[in-house]
């Protein structure tokens, strides 16, 4: 009698699930082939530290994916990457593009900061690590047969939110506002109002790039004061939501909710960053145990030609050759 | 005689079928058993590798050096984990001060003041609170209430802070509070309000000097898991509370400004360093996992002899 | 206190002080007690508001079926739609309700219905450190599991970032909310209904498999329910055990996305600000669905009383 009553409720909860498994099952098949000719991109956008085995994960062909048409690879069919968060997006772009010229590699982008890339590589963890900044000499020390390959470079503008008045700073000046000996906008020829620092977290390899460059390898540190956010994009929408901000962001990140500020007269602009006029410019690596062989040495000569380097300029880095 | 062998071995066939069913009862218990145990073994598990990756932190920086230092600064090997302790004691203070008044009085309102067309409004509403992801709720905090917390004209006050969170956090914490807080004055009984109804109280009265007091170790129960609930947030924090490595400090002479100052929580911490965390600093995260699983323990065996001392 | 003033005051006294104007303000306390109780219940109701529409009005432009068909493409400009976080939050749900649910209705029959009788004094404290575990466990912040997901299951266990880590640490996460709620459901079935089963001659065993679990189902079912809502909407566990990748999941070994952290990952690292609402558009009115099918199953459940 009981169960009589409670088979009504029972049944539409398990119409409500076939219905969900059927939803599912239609929305896996209905994965799109993407725009590049090929079969669907192989990379994959993990962030965290990369998993502590050597050993590749398994790629058992489950549905969404279409048979590719094999072309010959080289040697081995899988590289992982890791790493670097701003190097994520360009490696992303540039594993894709090589897959679709060889679709049978499956190339697997994660994140972790570029202290984990720089460990990971030469630790044999990973592939290729990815760092987007330079190569300490500790690091080197402690892994001495690390290759490293510049595939790029990045600038990191200054930037402010959209009302303040201020157009342009000195890298000395910048260096003083991030230290917080300088605290008001009219110290710098603005108004009378206390300036926001933003930055990011002690592991950025964007954070570890600027505070080489601009505060210097023995400098001061970041006022700790500072508005701390665990991402580019959280930094950018923090500027541009928070009146008399000041922060450093990759280029590839601008866009118009943020104002850039000139340093010692020079626009942060991918043209001067190339030229050597913008002096805030860091390099984006890759890195690898020993010397690349096989299909891991393809996909870097791939990224240094022509085509990668095209990719390179198209996500908004500058080319090194 | 045939008779009386047949009835045998349909006892002995019984008695058989007996003995295997209480045998599978017997097998089932203490099955059952070992799947009751699993949750204190889990709890083990959690406290062996917790404190199993944060021990080199322990042991190379010291008990005393980590729980009392001022700085954080991984890239020096400086850790310290006063600002982040100090960050999420104030924020549950002030998700306590702003979130307990309001849940408390939710919960009366549903269960004593409600008429049951509102009722059948207002309790969902509340309980879908509860289903919101904190992702959204740091969002909403981020894009909504920093700029608004940023209008109060004190020097200083960047919006990301104490009080930012503290909201977003009383608004978490409150469907928690409000649903066991509710459940408890439903259940005082009826004799005890009508007994003060009949001695003239009005309802306001009876509410207050009867029926809360009498549900006094239920909403106790709800506070407490709401403080639990309140250090343990993680998401919504790190993006409305700036995630600065100080000490919390007023702004001005006003005590109170101490809540607008920006802060860091153990959960922040950990959540925004774990990516990128090896070595040293990768343990000192978990050492922050064990500081604060402590801090809650603490929270919660305080709160189990607060309430089995009342019931006595 | 007010109550007991009344009696107290000497009866001359009583009658001659202006008893109305004692009544006046009483009733003036409360209708100013009553407002706030209101006000309380509007802010509660007004904040869901608030947080619900901001989401939906800034999420409601990129909804279309075509959002939730197609897959995240990745790029700062969050192309894509969320079709494979849909996938990965279904099978984490189902993953760690898998793990979750025997053990935990398991637990809960033991505590409820096995427990009490027990006399050695081994077994006695077992279920005392049982009890605490619960209640231990109940407690714990999202992201211990996470750090201790990652450090057993991810990797002590070398399982990787994967669903397998993430459906172990969400099973944790969940099962004192599942022994939670079916304890209580299985407190809510008369004992008039066991005591006619062992009646009958049936042993404990068989009551409670027959009589019990059946009568106490819809409860459990509310409790897994719950879980599945509790899964979705979580995001520290995942977020140091799954990995972020986008990409659709082939096994227990890959990586994923839920939606909450697709939410996160959207809003923080690209500029899609209205994919990243409309995601949690998405994941907000499931969960209303899902409270909406709890809501008819406890009524269910309390019409059979």
């Amino acid at each position: 009698m009981y169960l009589e009553r409670n088979s009504k409720s029972l049944l539409i909860l398990t119409g409500l699930l076939v219905l969900a498994m059927l939803a599912t099952v239609v929305g896996c098949q209905s994965t799109p082939t993407p725009q590049i000719p090929g079969p669907a991109p192989t990379s994959t956008l993990t962030v965290g530290q990369p998993a502590p085995t050597a050993e590749p994960t398994e790629e058992t062909e489950f549905e969404s994916t279409p048979d590719p048409t094999p072309t010959p690879a080289p040697d081995g069919t899988q590289i992982t990457e890791a790493g670097s968060t701003t190097v994520q997006p360009l490696a992303e772009k540039l594993a894709e593009a090589f897959s679709a010229q060889h679709p049978d590699v499956e190339i697997t982008v994660q994140g972790g900061g570029s202290s984990v890339g720089v460990k990971s590589a030469g630790e044999g963890t990973v592939d290729v690590g990815a760092a987007s900044r330079e190569i300490k000499e500790s690091e080197l020390q402690e892994f001495p047969d690390l290759q490293i390959f510049t595939i790029a470079r990045d600038g990191i503008a200054i930037v402010a939110h959209p009302d303040v008045p201020v157009d342009g700073l000195t890298k000395e000046l910048v260096k003083d506002i991030f230290a917080g000996e300088i605290t008001n906008w009219n110290e710098v020829g603005g108004p009378d109002k206390l300036i926001v620092v933003v930055s990011r977290e002690e592991g950025s390899g964007t954070r570890a790039a600027f505070e080489e460059m601009v505060m210097g390898k023995e400098g001061p540190p970041i006022v700790d004061t500072a508005i701390l956010q665990p991402s580019n994009g959280a930094v950018r929408t923090t500027v541009s939501t928070t009146p008399d901000s000041i922060a450093f962001l990759s280029f590839g990140y601008l866009d118009e909710s943020v104002k850039t500020l000139t340093i010692d007269g020079v626009e942060p602009t991918e043209a001067n960053a190339a030229s050597g006029d913008y002096p805030i410019v860091r390099p984006l690596n890759l890195l690898t145990n020993g010397e690349p062989t096989g299909v891991v040495e393809a996909w870097l000569d791939f990224i240094l030609s022509a085509e990668g380097q095209a990719i390179v300029v198209e996500e908004g880095y500058i080319a090194v050759k | 005689m045939r008779k009386a062998n047949l009835t045998f071995h349909a006892l002995r066939e019984c008695n058989k079928a007996m003995q295997t069913r209480y045998a599978v009862d017997r097998f089932v218990k203490y099955l059952l058993l070992l799947s009751a145990l699993v949750s204190i073994f889990v709890v083990f598990l959690i406290g062996l590798f917790t404190l199993r990756e944060g021990w080199v932190a322990f042991r190379e920086i010291g008990l005393r050096a980590l729980l009392t230092g001022r700085v954080w600064r991984p890239g020096r090997d400086e850790f310290g984990l006063l600002a982040m302790i100090a960050g999420s004691v104030l924020v549950t203070i002030g998700a306590m001060l702003l979130g307990v008044p309001l849940a408390l009085g939710c919960a009366v309102f549903l269960a004593e003041v409600a008429p049951p067309g509102v009722r059948a409004i207002v309790r969902p509403a509340v309980e879908l609170l509860a289903g919101i992801p904190s992702v959204v709720y740091g969002l909403f905090g981020m894009v909504v209430l920093v700029p608004l917390v940023r209008c109060i004209p004190v020097p200083g006050n960047t919006g990301y802070g104490l009080l930012s969170a503290s909201i977003v956090l009383a608004v978490m914490i409150l469907p928690t509070i409000t649903n066991i807080a509710e459940d408890a004055i439903r259940a005082v009984p009826r004799a005890y309000r009508e007994g003060a109804l009949a001695l003239g109280a009005t309802r306001w009265q009876t509410i207050v000097s009867v029926t809360l007091p009498a549900a006094r170790s239920g909403i106790v129960a709800a506070i407490i898991l709401g403080v639990g609930r309140a250090l343990g947030e993680t998401m919504a924090m790190i993006m409305v509370i700036g995630n600065s490595v100080i000490v919390p400090r007023p702004l001005n002479d006003n005590p109170l400004t101490i809540f607008l100052s920006q802060a860091r929580t153990l959960t922040g911490n950990i959540a925004v360093e774990i990516n990128y965390a090896t070595g040293l600093h990768e343990s000192a995260i978990f050492a922050t996992g064990a500081v604060l699983f402590v801090l809650i323990m603490i929270v919660n065996s305080a709160a189990h002899i607060l309430i089995q001392g009342k019931a006595k | 206190m007010s109550a007991h003033s009344i009696t107290s005051r000497p009866c001359a006294e009583r009658a001659a002080s202006p008893l109305r104007s004692n009544l006046a303000s009483r009733h003036l306390t409360q209708k100013v007690a009553f407002a706030l109780l209101w006000l309380a219940g509007l802010v509660a109701v007004g904040a869901l508001l608030a947080v619900v529409g901001y989401v939906v009005s800034h999420g409601a432009q990129v909804l279309s079926l075509d959002f939730l068909l197609t897959a995240p493409r990745g790029g700062l400009s969050g192309e894509g739609g969320v079709s494979t976080t849909i996938v990965t939050t279904f099978y984490l749900a189902l993953l760690t309700i898998a793990i979750a649910a025997p053990l935990g209705v398991g637990a809960a029959v033991y505590l409820v219905e096995y427990a009490d009788e027990i006399q050695g004094r081994v077994i006695r404290l077992l279920v005392g450190l049982a009890r605490f575990g619960v209640e231990t466990l109940a407690g714990v912040p999202s992201i211990i599991f996470g750090l201790f997901g990652y450090a057993l299951f991810v990797a002590a266990m070398h399982f990787g970032f994967s669903l397998l880590s993430a459906g172990l640490a969400g099973a944790c996460l969940i099962l004192p909310l599942i022994i939670r709620a079916t304890e209580e459901a299985l407190r809510t079935v008369p004992r008039s209904y066991r005591e006619g089963s062992l009646a009958l001659g049936t042993t404990k065993w068989q009551t409670v498999w027959g009589v019990v679990l059946p009568a106490a189902l819809p409860g459990i079912i509310t409790s897994i329910v719950l879980s599945v809502g509790r899964v979705a909407s979580e995001t520290a566990v995942f977020y140091v055990t799954l990995g972020g990748s986008y990409r659709m999941p082939t096994s227990l070994l890959s990586g994923g996305r839920t939606m909450a952290l697709h939410v996160y990952y959207l809003a923080m690292e690209t500029r899609a600000f209205d994919k990243a609402m409309g995601t949690g558009a998405i994941l907000i009115l499931s969960i209303i669905l899902i409270n909406a099918i709890i809501n008819y199953l406890s009524r269910r459940l309390t019409m059979r009383e």
